[in-house]
């Protein structure tokens, strides 16, 4: 299992700056070359390469034979990479948007999740499922949720959720060469598509080496005494503007950015918590039953968690489908003043 | 023998449905220049217009009731403007507007409109099951109404739409399926993606009627529609049509294309179903003057509705929290839910 942190060769200096989309295609080419079980399969990931660029470029490279379009069967093509993979190759699977699960559940969490612990450990499933996540476009209840914590909660699937280019890239490689099953999360907003112009922060400097991140390894984005916030994906960058402004009203915020949700990185949570004192957790799904639920509970079970804990507050999309016009999408899709708020709450708090 | 008048009126739902998406692809790009910014601009969202699609939605709905049910797929506006669905409320909906359909909940993909029961869903096939469900429901009432459902080519590929047709034909339902046939999923053209260039041999495996009407011609649909909607109406059990149509547009605003060889477009364009309808108006003694004005009829009607849906005000933000059944915490960080139980509103 490529658990093992791999830094890039150059020691991950670079002047190149990569999208996220940019980033995730290189390690999937890369592991493509050294690998010929290595294919990519998916609606519109050829010619188009992708809607939201997820496979840009790679069908002149590798052809049709390995970057595969596929009927709109989301059943039959998932449960094809469960059984390739079964085989032994090493599928990636694309879902075009993660709210298309219910087609091909099945498939997803009780084969491709389910099939090495039923044998005993006899069968491995090495695939990714890749699917693009995310609101603020305005694309309505059946194409902007991020259903994070649906894949966390069942079990048998690593959860993967990058918020940088240089850790979708890293990421991707560590998550090709897992040899279970691994569930990819990119959002939309943070790919760098030209049509969905992505906020600031997702365009990093990325290696040309390959270098694997590892999974369950959270990243401390921003060091700071008051308040830790615990995040993923493109709310990261929602946090640190929040963390950003409210620096100037002396508010010492810590952004932590889980990077992985399955395997969780417990400790960095309950180490800063232990520092802070204080705990905002944003999330761009929904509150009940959740990933923001999940990470509290992670922290009071903690030894001395409890104890560490003055205040705690969830931000977190409100228990309604996304609706569709402006004024109410902004209103349940979490904004950086929502995380001051909360941050500002549980700093004011006795 | 399609009468004069059920031709007008197909002319009129198909120049209107064509009016309609040349000034919402206005629209939608306004304020998404010079960059294609899919969050800026008037239309939120993504857009998938069905120009070219015409023939099918008109042929097919002009044998339909109010009562008759049908599901839509993601390229909805012409279906929904051959069934009857209030052409202002729709507009104030895809404008994101409160007096919407919906509120300015659901969208260009979810528009649903129960006085003339119409609904549509994003998800391909999705429409089809619920379709055989209207089905259901009025063979255990003992009406004579039907359902039908629409869905692209791309779809017919999908679980939802095959174990669809098994149920609709086992259980001997009112239910018609209609494949729009466009030659494109996205960017899949249709063999690469099936081995079987005639969808409506799905049928066979069903035991149920399948009808290919290979001309993008509105007459043509209208005779297939009639024998497919008839037997069902008749209670003879489901029937599956499908329609070739073309993309005349990407497959949503703002798609690039780079993946459709020129010729393809330019041949789409050529073949117009509407051009043919004239033709056939004109074959049947309507002279230009008539034709001119059902032209003029549909475009002021079309102008009207976006007129007035521009005019609605937006909803409120914290209109968002209704309409679910059990009220949530207003805002996304309070954490005291309402007790106030909503449901539907009546
Ligand atoms: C289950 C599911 N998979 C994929 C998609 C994404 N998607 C939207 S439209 C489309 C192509 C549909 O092609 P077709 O059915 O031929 O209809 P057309 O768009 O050509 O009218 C795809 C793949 C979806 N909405 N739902």
């Amino acid at each position: 299992m490529a658990q093992q942190e791999r830094e890039p060769a150059s020691d991950g200096r670079t002047d190149r700056s990569l999208t996220m989309s940019r980033a995730m295609v290189e390690a999937i080419a890369h592991e493509m070359r050294e690998d010929d079980d290595v294919f990519y399969m998916g609606e519109d990931v050829a010619d188009y390469g992708g809607i939201f660029d997820s496979t840009d470029g790679l069908l002149e490279e590798f052809g049709y034979e390995r970057i595969m379009d596929v009927p709109i069967s989301e059943t039959a093509y998932i449960g094809a990479a469960v059984g390739a993979a079964q085989a032994g190759m090493r599928p990636i699977a694309e879902l075009m948007f993660v709210d298309f699960f219910g087609v091909g559940m099945d498939q997803i969490y009780n084969q491709m999740a389910k099939n090495t612990y039923m044998s005993g450990g006899s069968v491995s499933v090495p695939m990714v499922l890749t699917a693009a996540v995310g609101g603020t476009y305005n694309d309505a209840a059946q194409h902007s949720q991020t259903l994070y914590g649906t894949f966390a909660h069942l079990p048998g699937m690593k959860v993967v959720v990058p918020s940088t280019a240089y850790d979708a890239k890293g990421l991707m490689h560590n998550a090709i060469r897992d040899d279970d099953p691994v569930v990819y999360l990119f959002h939309k907003r943070l790919m760098g598509i030209g049509w969905m112009p992505a906020p600031d922060g997702p365009k990093t400097g990325v290696p040309e080496d390959e270098y694997t991140i590892p999974f369950g390894s959270a990243d401390v984005k921003r060091e700071g005494a008051d308040v830790t916030v615990v995040t993923l994906g493109l709310h990261v960058h929602r946090a640190l503007e929040a963390a950003e402004s409210l620096a100037d009203d002396g508010i010492d915020v810590e952004v932590i950015d889980l990077r992985t949700l399955v395997p969780l990185d417990t400790e960095t949570i309950a180490d800063s918590v232990a520092k802070t004192g204080r705990l905002v957790v944003v999330d761009e799904d929904y509150r009940s039953f959740g990933v923001t639920g999940e990470i509290v509970a992670s922290v009071v079970e903690a030894e001395g968690g409890l104890a560490d804990l003055e205040a705690v507050e969830r931000v977190a999309v409100p228990d309604v489908p996304i609706p569709y016009a402006r004024p109410m999408e902004n209103e349940v899709i979490p904004d950086a003043d929502d995380v001051e708020n909360a941050i500002r709450d549980v700093h004011a708090s006795e | 023998m399609v009468s004069v008048n059920e031709l007008q009126s197909m002319y009129e739902n198909m120049v209107t449905a064509r009016h309609y998406e040349e000034r919402l692809q206005e629209e939608y790009l306004e304020g998404k220049q010079p960059a294609f910014d899919i969050s800026a601009g008037p239309i939120p969202g993504e857009l998938h217009l069905a120009a070219g699609h015409e023939a099918s939605g008109a042929g097919v709905c002009q044998h339909l009731r109010d009562d008759d049910t049908v599901t839509a797929p993601h390229r909805p506006h012409h279906i929904a403007i051959a069934k009857g669905v209030d052409l202002k409320r729709m507009t104030a909906e895809i404008f994101g507007r409160e007096t919407g359909l919906s509120k300015g909940k659901g969208g260009h993909m979810h528009l649903f409109d129960p006085e003339v029961n119409f609904a549509c869903s994003g998800i391909i096939a999705e429409g089809c099951p619920p379709a055989v469900g209207a089905g259901l429901a009025a063979k255990k009432r003992n009406t004579d109404s039907v359902a039908v459902a629409f869905l692209g080519e791309g779809a017919i590929d999908q679980g939802a739409f095959l174990e669809s047709l098994n149920m609709a034909s086992v259980q001997n339902l009112p239910v018609v399926f209609v494949v729009e046939d466009n030659d494109w999923a996205i960017s899949m053209p249709k063999h690469r993606i099936t081995d079987v260039a005639n969808g409506a041999r799905r049928a066979d495996g069903f035991d149920m009627p399948g009808e290919r009407v290979d001309a993008d011609d509105a007459v043509a649909v209208y005779e297939a529609a009639r024998a497919a909607v008839g037997r069902a109406r008749d209670r003879n059990g489901p029937s599956l049509l499908e329609v070739q149509v073309h993309r005349r547009m990407g497959h949503f605003m703002g798609d690039p294309e780079g993946y459709r060889p020129d010729e393809d477009k330019a041949a789409a364009e050529r073949r117009d179903s509407i051009e043919r309808l004239e033709a056939d108006l004109r074959g049947h003694d309507v002279d230009d003057e008539t034709i001119d004005d059902l032209r003029d009829r549909a475009h002021e009607r079309v102008e009207e509705a976006i007129e007035w849906a521009k005019d609605q005000p937006e909803p409120e933000p914290a209109d968002a929290y209704e309409d679910v059944f059990v009220n949530p915490a207003s805002g996304v960080t309070d954490s005291e839910p309402s007790v106030a139980e909503t449901g539907g509103d009546d």
